[in-house]
């Protein structure tokens, strides 16, 4: 495997890596909220001293509007960032897919970042 | 006193605990048992059809263990969210499991019963005077809304149940809570600071959710001290930790640093985690921020029809590359033959297993791949498809419902080689009524004047499991016994009874 000039500088993370839980929970039936819990304090440090996750990111992840991202919250006691977003529809809605809204953090189980 | 203890077995009334747990929390002799029976989790249906998502012999089990226990001990249960929803029949059919449990036992016990479903004509009166505001991201109310609504509860804060427990009740089964006010209702009465005892409160009402492992079928106890709180799981392969407690701050909130609630917000910024022995945590530095004005939460459903659905199964490689247009020109049909019938207002959706039916967003699989060879989404092997069909009445639901699976049954899509049939139908029969549909309409703050009076009581007392009086207490009553019961209740003892020379 040959590294780019990039790669040599910074490092590819995985989420699912360093984050010991990661998930997605109805607050309130109009909005839902995900929750990044990471493994070490180190490696929070950096994502959130490096601004991983911001609302640009997290709408661009889950192909909405920037506006829709409420807020991205770091909270230091639990080496965790929250983000809340508009739910697409209020839950139970007609087209409902995940009425407790416990299945969409998968997106973000994917997610790779360089640090 | 310097202490006060609560024993909250469950997350969920109805979702159990091992009697093993709730005894350990027993022998610590908890003042207050209190358990939350509700959430807007499982979405509009409940409370728009007057049902509960836990199952009535579930709640009766946990019920059973823990009113006896609590009365032999001398101290109140409270339930919160009677039912899951907290409206009228929610409340209806908790007191139905009272009684029948007081009963079977022949318990003695004063019982109070608060109602949270609210009068629609005093919502009307509140929007008309400007006092009902759209909680973000909702929409603002309308008078139509108003109407619309089948039920319209507020979330009450720990007012009523302090108003009940100097009632002298033994009981409490109250309608639609602010969860962490069960909880702290004892703790204000007795003087304990209000941010720590509703933040405990907020912790407890989830049980052993903030343990390691979380569960939300097993018993938490929360000690409330003067500078803080500390927090216990009751069973011996759980621990609390820092970070187990920190995190669940997190937990179905929108944001970990600020939690809104009826009267004011906890502020959580000062907050700290401490461990204490191998598996307590305690913690300390909760705010409570006072908001200008009183408001309560509003929540309230419309019907929205019936719904028919017809679960089938797809493996032929064919339709499956063909699924989208296939279901396209599927709608498309209904719709056209049922055109000049007069259906013309229903909702048919497919919902497509394998193939992006559990995402709320647009498919984010090619985004979140994030391969740099742009390597497609693979064809899956097989697709689970649920046919959706909401009508008006039950009868046009079946109509669409049956009418579409019949159509894409025998669909004749370009490229088709298997000619007997596109469905694999797992069910005979193929279509199941799901009945009424609901969605939320209402989710509001309303400026009160008195949180104890939108919430009215009512009070009965049972002797050896027969209910021997039953007692309304509208606000205006209250005022006097309130002021006698306060006077007869200055010692240390948070259960001591002070309303029974007034009530039934």
């Amino acid at each position: 495997m040959t590294l780019t000039r990039k790669e040599e500088r910074t490092m590819r993370y995985k989420l699912r890596d360093v984050a010991s839980v990661i998930r997605s929970k109805n607050s309130g039936p109009y909005e839902l909220t995900f929750d990044v819990i990471f493994r070490d304090p180190e490696t929070y440090e950096k994502v959130k001293n490096a601004g991983i996750f911001n609302a640009k990111m997290f709408a661009e992840l889950y192909g909405i509007p920037e506006a829709d991202v409420i807020g991205v919250v770091h909270f230091d006691p639990a080496k965790a960032i929250k983000t809340t977003i508009v739910r697409p529809i209020p839950s139970g809605t007609l087209g409902e897919t995940d009425v407790y809204g416990a299945q969409q953090h998968a997106p973000l189980m994917k997610l790779e970042f360089d640090l | 006193m310097d202490e006060l203890r609560i024993l909250s077995p469950t997350a969920i009334l109805g979702y159990g605990f091992p009697v093993e747990s709730f005894e350990e929390g027993m022998k610590r002799k908890p003042h207050v048992i209190a358990v939350d029976a509700g959430s807007t989790d499982p979405g509009p249906y409940y409370l728009g059809a007057g049902k509960s998502f836990t199952d009535n012999n579930s709640v009766k089990r946990d019920l059973e263990i823990m009113i006896p226990a609590a009365l032999e001990a001398g101290i109140p249960v409270i339930i919160g969210t009677a039912g899951g929803s907290g409206a009228r029949p929610h409340v209806a059919l908790t007191l139905e499991l009272i009684k029948e449990i007081a009963n079977e036992k022949g318990l003695t016990f004063k019982l109070a019963v608060i109602q949270s479903e609210l009068d629609k004509e005093l919502v009307r009166e509140k929007f008309r005077a400007g006092e009902v505001t759209p909680l973000f991201p909702a929409k603002e109310l309308t008078e139509k809304e108003i109407d619309e609504a089948v039920h319209i509860v507020a979330q009450m804060g720990e007012e009523p149940y302090i108003k009940a427990l100097e009632m002298g009740a033994d009981v409490i089964l109250g309608g639609r809570s602010y969860d962490p006010s069960l909880f702290a209702a004892l703790p204000i009465k007795n003087g304990f600071d209000k941010a720590l005892a509703l933040h405990m409160g907020k912790i407890l009402e989830c049980a052993a959710i903030a343990a390691l492992p979380g569960s939300g079928s097993d018993s938490m106890f929360g000690y409330l001290q003067r500078d803080g709180f500390i927090l216990e799981p009751l069973s011996p392969a759980r621990k609390c930790t820092p970070l187990s407690v920190s995190a669940h701050t997190l937990y179905e909130k929108s944001n970990p640093y600020v939690l809104p609630g009826p009267g004011g917000a906890l502020d959580l910024h000062g907050c700290t985690f401490t461990p204490v022995g191998d598996n307590k945590v305690k913690v300390a530095g909760t705010k409570f921020v006072p908001t200008d004005g009183y408001f309560v939460k509003l929540e309230g459903v419309r019907k929205v029809g019936y719904r028919t659905i017809s679960c089938a199964g797809v493996m032929d490689p064919v339709m499956i590359a063909k699924i989208d247009e296939i279901t396209a020109e599927v709608k498309k049909r209904v719709k056209n033959n049922f055109e000049h019938y007069g259906f013309q207002e229903f909702f048919l959706d497919f919902k497509i297993y394998g193939k992006g039916g559990v995402s709320l967003f647009n498919d984010t699989r090619s985004v979140s791949e994030n391969n740099d060879n742009n390597e497609s989404v693979p064809m899956p092997d097989e697709l689970m498809i649920i046919i959706e069909a909401v009508g008006a009445t039950r009868e046009q639901a079946n109509t669409i419902c049956g009418f579409a699976r019949s159509t894409l049954l025998h669909y004749g899509y370009e490229g088709r080689v298997a000619t007997a049939g596109n469905l694999a139908f797992p069910f005979s029969p193929s279509d199941a009524e799901m009945g009424e549909v609901f969605e939320f309409n209402i989710y509001h703050l309303m400026k009160v004047d008195d949180p104890v009076s939108l919430f009215p009581a009512t009070y009965m007392q049972f002797n050896q499991g027969k209910a021997t009086g039953e007692n309304n207490h509208p606000a205006h009553v209250h005022k006097t016994s309130f002021a006698k019961t306060q006077q007869g209740n200055e010692n240390n003892d948070p259960n001591k009874k002070g309303g029974e020379n007034h009530a039934v």
